[in-house]
């Protein structure tokens, strides 16, 4: 477990933020451009001296501002991953993937081997390159594959995709599953896309204005009321997590979520694989009764926990689906009228399995 | 095709110049990384004190040594009775006078490059393990190798020609100090010296075209090498 309790004033900007991480377990670190998630990453990588607070990584105290404590960032053993990649210009990419591998203490245990990390992220065309021949994806592998070979006890993880255009975001992100998967390191990954976060976290802590607002499970988080303002209307949207319960001729698969079996499309599903997926607001749709003769697959039995006014002349209608499962649906709000939506009423939610994509967790993760 | 005593006096120069340089160069990383990456009392006034072999007339320089390392000099004196070192008037010493008097110029190019080094790389190697010396040897000397390339080659090809420190502190002795800037210098006070120093300029002309063109040539390989 990574406990984080720090505070840090830095001009008008002030830092307060509290968050806990499950080890291993990728936890990430959610909120606006300037809302202070780089300057926690410092703090907890011991870069930047904190004002007061602890961070404790599976029970060695790395800073304790009260017992005037704090392991020099050298000796931390958290790996770190910028934004900018920070590769070394005057070393090739094996000198880079060999720096911090050669300063790794002696009594230190090495389950990081050099091949592995070089197959896993596909470097073997590139380790006599130069930082400068490399491509901003190739680039952002290296650094990745140097931190991991300095055989960290964590990995924080600073916006690694955040200077990357979409195409090479698609390149590196199935890198960074392979990644979380292969090695049973610890993550925090920071980012402000949701869509990474779900794909690759499954606990989130929430931070706006230097204070972390949330801190747990995704689907618990993807609710929250900051959260959903800072994704914007049209990307809201549960996450449920689930298990994959059979797979069909077509290559669909059925999840049970809660009480529910969502049918969803998974490329390779493995019956047994935790998948995670967003069911956007925006792709729901609320029936009175059961409705027959419809192209939708999935229609599931709800019941309302709240109705609130949402952007525009929509409504934001949470359901129950079971077993503290949640599904959200944006409506216009005379047809929640006309429905005559109201706590405790039981609904049918309707969503299509063509706009559902699960990712796939093969490590089930706690 | 030169004459013994041109000989003698082009390398006396280069070998004043490679001395000086070689004084300069750890003195001069260790106050360009104490003027970029420190603050302490008193900085501003420090750093116009390394400054001021540019703006001062280089005799003053030659006189100031003279005072603090000539045999009866605070310092000289000292180098003399304990180590039986004597700095004036020897080629040493013209080494010595040449070296501060290019000191700011080394300086002066070493900072720049220190100020370009993106501080991001040592706070990367800092994770990866690296403590303070490490991190300087291995990755900021490297970054900034052509900015101390830079200031060793100007710093060589200006130690080529020093004159008024040299000559003050050094004097003008043949075979010890007699440069080619002072060889040049005495040809001038000789009758019939004319074809002398002429042959003495042309020398100091191609030494220093060479030097500018070796220095251009080193500092784009380097800047490759970096991926710059």
């Amino acid at each position: 477990m990574l406990r984080v309790e720090l505070r840090k004033r830095r001009g008008e900007f002030s830092l307060d933020a509290a968050f806990s991480a499950p080890t291993p377990g990728v936890t990430a670190l959610f909120g606006r451009s300037g809302c202070g998630k780089s300057t926690l990453i410092s703090l907890i990588a011991g870069l930047l001296a904190p004002d007061a607070g602890r961070v404790v990584l599976d029970d060695d105290v790395l800073f304790d501002s009260e017992r005037h404590l704090s392991v020099d960032a050298r000796h931390r053993r958290i790996g770190v991953v910028f934004q900018d990649a920070r590769l070394f210009p005057h070393l090739s990419v094996r000198g880079n993937l060999d720096y911090g591998a050669r300063r790794v203490a002696r009594e230190t245990p090495r389950p990081v081997a050099f091949d592995d990390v070089v197959s896993l992220l596909g470097l073997g065309q590139v380790l006599a390159r130069r930082p400068h021949q490399l491509s901003g994806g190739e680039k952002q592998r290296v650094a990745l594959g140097r931190a991991l070979l300095s055989q960290p006890r964590l990995l924080l993880l600073d916006e690694p995709l955040a200077s990357l255009d979409l195409a090479r975001r698609e390149e590196v992100l199935p890198y960074l599953e392979k990644l979380r998967d292969a090695f049973a390191i610890p993550i925090v990954y920071v980012s402000h896309q949701f869509d990474e976060v779900l794909r690759l976290a499954t606990r989130v802590v929430l931070l706006d204005a230097g204070r972390t607002l949330a801190d747990g499970d995704i689907a618990t988080v993807s609710r929250h009321p900051q959260l959903r303002a800072i994704v914007g209307p049209d990307s809201v949207g549960a996450v449920l997590a689930g298990h994959v319960e059979s797979v069909d001729k077509t290559g669909l698969a059925v999840l049970r979520v809660g009480d529910a079996e969502l049918i969803v499309e998974i490329d390779g599903a493995v019956v047994g694989q935790r998948i995670q997926i967003q069911v956007l607001a925006r792709d729901v749709i609320v029936a009175t009764g059961r409705p027959s003769g419809l192209s939708v697959r999935n229609v599931v039995a709800a019941r309302v926990i709240s109705v609130t006014a949402d952007a525009g002349r929509a409504v934001l209608v949470e359901l129950d689906i079971g077993r503290t499962a949640t599904l959200l649906a944006r409506i216009t709000s005379r047809a929640s009228e006309e429905l005559g939506l109201s706590v405790d009423k039981q609904v049918w939610a309707l969503i299509k399995a063509a706009s559902l994509r699960g990712h796939v967790f093969s490590v089930p993760a706690r | 095709m030169l004459s013994p005593a041109e000989t003698e006096a082009l390398w006396l120069s280069l070998s004043v110049a490679a001395r000086s340089v070689a004084f300069n160069l750890p003195f001069a990383i260790l106050v360009a990384w104490l003027l970029t990456r420190t603050r302490f009392a008193g900085r501003t006034l420090f750093d116009a004190f390394v400054h001021l072999p540019l703006v001062l007339p280089p005799v003053v320089i030659g006189y100031l040594l003279l005072v603090l390392f000539g045999v009866r000099g605070p310092i000289g004196g000292w180098l003399h009775q304990n180590f039986g070192i004597q700095l004036a008037f020897t080629s040493t010493g013209a080494a010595l006078a040449t070296a501060v008097m290019s000191f700011p110029l080394v300086v002066r190019a070493i900072r720049i490059s220190l100020e370009n080094v993106d501080r991001g790389l040592e706070e990367a190697a800092r994770t990866l393990g690296a403590g303070p010396m490490d991190r300087f040897v291995s990755i900021t000397l490297p970054l900034i190798a052509p900015g101390i390339l830079a200031g060793a080659v100007t710093a060589f090809a200006a130690g080529l020609g020093e004159f008024g420190a040299v000559i003050t502190f050094a004097a003008n002795i043949p075979g010890e100090t007699r440069t080619l800037p002072l060889a040049l210098y005495t040809a001038l006070q000789t009758p019939d010296g004319d074809a002398l120093a002429a042959r003495l300029a042309a020398i100091s002309l191609s030494l220093g075209l060479a030097g500018l063109l070796v220095s251009e040539f080193l500092s784009r390989a380097l800047r490759l090498r970096l991926g710059r």
